[in-house]
């Protein structure tokens, strides 16, 4: 009998073409996503006269830089070249892509598992670090630079060293209103920033068993914040359920012989990790980011931190500069903190479940501050649609717009302005990330809808 | 890609911690084409205001002539976008030294000839401290994995594939054009044992 293993391991194994003497590994790459800002990586092709290795395992989206509003026009001269560009190399070099004004067009990490492409066990790539989503279905995900997008168009491979793996078990349920983003930046803020630099996370444990797809690809969107190379969660039931029927899914007979497959990608008993880390559910409560980092969370409950209180000076530094870019007082209790409009999209939480949870907060109340609402997909949004959350959207005051990254990092004009506060159920409170000084405080869709209600930041619990 | 082995040059202390990829080049300036050059989006909004005048920043003034740069913890984490190597590449940078790096940034860093090199946080508060008091080159040797600086001297890691890629300016297509044999073998089974990794099209 061979050594138990991993499911990260099986997943390594069933990838490796070749490895070198210095443990370098030669992994083939079942799907390539590409979107907009893939053209360095295009133009690398051209320069060396190569064609594409595999236009069927090539998927392209236009995401990053389409306006969320008054589509299928593109005002913005620049914008439009990187859509057209896409489209340009979708032409010449033949892969399917979901165009602007593709009925199935949305965010790469949104389509992907919608259309069936994601599914467990494979390798999955794409020159955008939040990648690591697609390793909700158990498969191997994650985000690469321009050069590798090249060598993968060239040769659909990659060479990798194997990382650290890593498993992430969270005991217990989430408790009401807790969702899975809560525990995203409760694992964040737990482990830092960089705390799972480079490594494979795996997460286990029954509050992940009791996930749903929606919470899990959540969960392993933002595995990234927390320095992860990349995430997953072994496929079961709920992985099977979602994949069935989906276009790009095998269908029949074919899925039955592929779900047996699947079953086989769980951690064998006695597998061993290089690190553990274990975290209770019922300990997390709402949380919201009050500083610069995904790991700056605290529960809606807590104050901002004072950096008088700080005994490293490095440490006391940062957190004074963050305040300050923030426009917070050392001390303040977060829950009197203002903010000018809210944002939901991105591809951490704008599917069906994200929607609902914030419609569910807004039904029969008014919006106190603007907002965006970009539905992760445009089949999102019609099936918002078909359930009337574009209307609890609309009579709240929001604006209920179209699908791509938007606000997320305001490639396409979706932007916060200089010195506003936006609470956005987004991936990235980085200075500058929704515009050139704009602050962001990431929290749950139904954080995000108590805030547009209050006009400030909110325990959502306290709506009831 | 450009061979990197040693380096004397002037380096500027970036007191910071967690410099994400957002700040190394804004979004908004991630579609202009390369061969105009990216240095002038290098920490854009640290450095210029509203109207593109500069703000004075040490990048600007004291340290315009930086081939090195010494941050805190979690340089380059964030996005994958590869811009943010190009805007310090462009600018002059060829290596940034730091207690940890974003992973992506680090492997796009040296798919461009960039070191990244690791030291410990003491070595490089030990270092920003001395760059701080005075204007000294900082000398990167990477065959000894050493970096001095007047009478300081400290290692750094490296992955030690990295360090070979650098020394050789190695190129990874050409490796992986030996292997296409391999590689068509490889295809084939994968398909034939696993169909639905082809996907069915409508
Ligand atoms: S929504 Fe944001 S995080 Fe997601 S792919 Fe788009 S830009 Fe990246």
């Amino acid at each position: 009998m061979s050594a138990p293993r991993t499911l990260f391991d099986k997943l390594w194994d069933s990838h490796v073409i070749t490895t070198r003497e210095d443990g370098e590994s030669l992994l083939w790459v079942d799907r390539h996503f590409v979107h907009e800002g893939s053209h360095h990586a295009f133009r690398n092709l051209d320069a060396r006269g190569e064609k594409l290795a595999e236009p069927g395992l090539t998927f392209g989206v236009a995401d990053h830089y389409v306006p969320t509003r008054g589509r299928p026009a593109i005002p913005d001269d620049e914008i439009a070249g990187m859509v057209d560009r896409l489209s340009a190399n979708a032409g010449k070099h033949g892969f399917r892509l979901f165009d602007i004004a593709d009925p199935a067009q949305g965010i790469v990490h949104v389509v992907g598992p919608e259309q069936g492409l994601t599914l467990p066990g494979l390798l999955i790539v794409c020159g955008d670090s939040h990648t690591s989503t697609h390793g909700a279905f158990g498969a191997y995900a994650f985000g690469i630079g321009a050069s590798e997008v090249a060598h993968v168009l060239m040769t659909q491979t990659l060479w990798q060293k194997k990382p650290k793996r890593m498993r992430i078990t969270v005991a217990g349920r989430l408790g009401p209103h807790i969702s899975a983003k809560d525990l995203a930046l409760h694992v964040i803020r737990t482990i830092g920033a960089d705390g799972a630099r480079g490594a494979a996370v795996e997460y286990a444990g029954e509050a992940i068993s009791a996930l749903s797809m929606e919470g899990r690809l959540t969960l392993c969107n933002m595995s990234i914040e927390g320095g992860a190379r990349c995430a997953m969660v072994a496929p079961d039931e709920v992985t099977f359920a979602w994949v069935r029927g989906r276009p790009y899914a095998p269908k029949g007979a074919a899925l039955d012989f592929a779900i047996a497959a699947w079953r086989e990608l769980t951690t064998d008993p006695g597998a061993t990790f290089d690190r553990e880390v274990a975290l209770n559910a019922a300990d997390i409560a709402p949380l919201v980011t009050w500083g610069v980092s995904p790991e700056d969370a605290l529960a809606i409950t807590a104050q901002a931190p004072d950096p008088a209180a700080e005994v490293d000076p490095a440490r006391a530094k940062y957190l004074a500069e963050a305040l300050n870019y923030m426009g917070l007082s050392p001390g303040q209790n977060l829950e009197t903190v203002v903010v000018d409009r809210v944002f939901i999209g991105s591809c951490t939480n704008a599917r069906i479940e994200d929607l609902r949870a914030a419609a569910g907060v807004l039904k029969g109340r008014k919006a106190k501050v603007p907002g965006l609402v970009s539905p992760g997909s445009t089949l999102v949004k019609k099936q918002a649609e078909v359930e009337g959350l574009d209307r609890i959207f609309i009579e709240a005051g929001l604006i209920w717009a179209d699908s791509g990254c938007s606000m997320c990092v305001g490639m396409n004009g979706d932007l916060v302005s200089a010195g506003e506060r936006c609470a956005s159920t987004t991936n990235r409170n980085f200075r500058g990330r929704q515009g050139k000084d704009a602050r962001t405080h990431l929290m749950s869709p139904a954080m995000v809808a108590a805030a547009a209600v209050t006009g400030r930041l909110t325990d959502v619990r306290k709506l009831g | 890609m450009d061979k990197f082995t040693t380096l004397s040059a002037p380096a500027c202390p970036l007191g910071l911690e967690n410099v994400d990829t957002d700040q190394l080049i804004p979004a908004r300036f991630m579609s202009r084409p390369r061969s105009a050059g990216y240095g002038r989006f290098l920490l854009h909004d640290l450095r210029f205001d509203e109207a593109g005048t500069s703000k004075g920043f040490v990048l600007d003034t004291r340290y315009s002539t930086a081939k090195i740069m010494v941050a805190r913890r979690n340089f380059g984490t964030g996005s994958s976008r590869e811009a943010a190597v190009y805007a310090l590449w462009d600018f002059g940078i060829r290596c940034v030294i730091a207690p940890s790096f974003g992973d992506i940034f680090a492997s796009n860093a040296v798919k461009n000839g960039l070191l990244p090199a690791t030291v410990t946080p003491e070595d490089a508060e030990a270092l920003l401290q001395r760059l701080g008091e005075v204007d000294q080159p900082i000398t990167v040797d990477l065959e000894a994995q050493t970096i001095t600086s007047g009478n300081f001297q400290c290692g750094f890691v490296i992955d030690p594939v990295r360090r070979l890629q650098l020394l050789n300016g190695w190129d990874d297509l050409d490796l992986t054009r030996r292997h296409t044999d391999e590689i068509a073998t490889f295809r084939a089974a994968r398909l034939g044992a696993e169909p639905w990794v082809m996907p069915v099209t409508e």
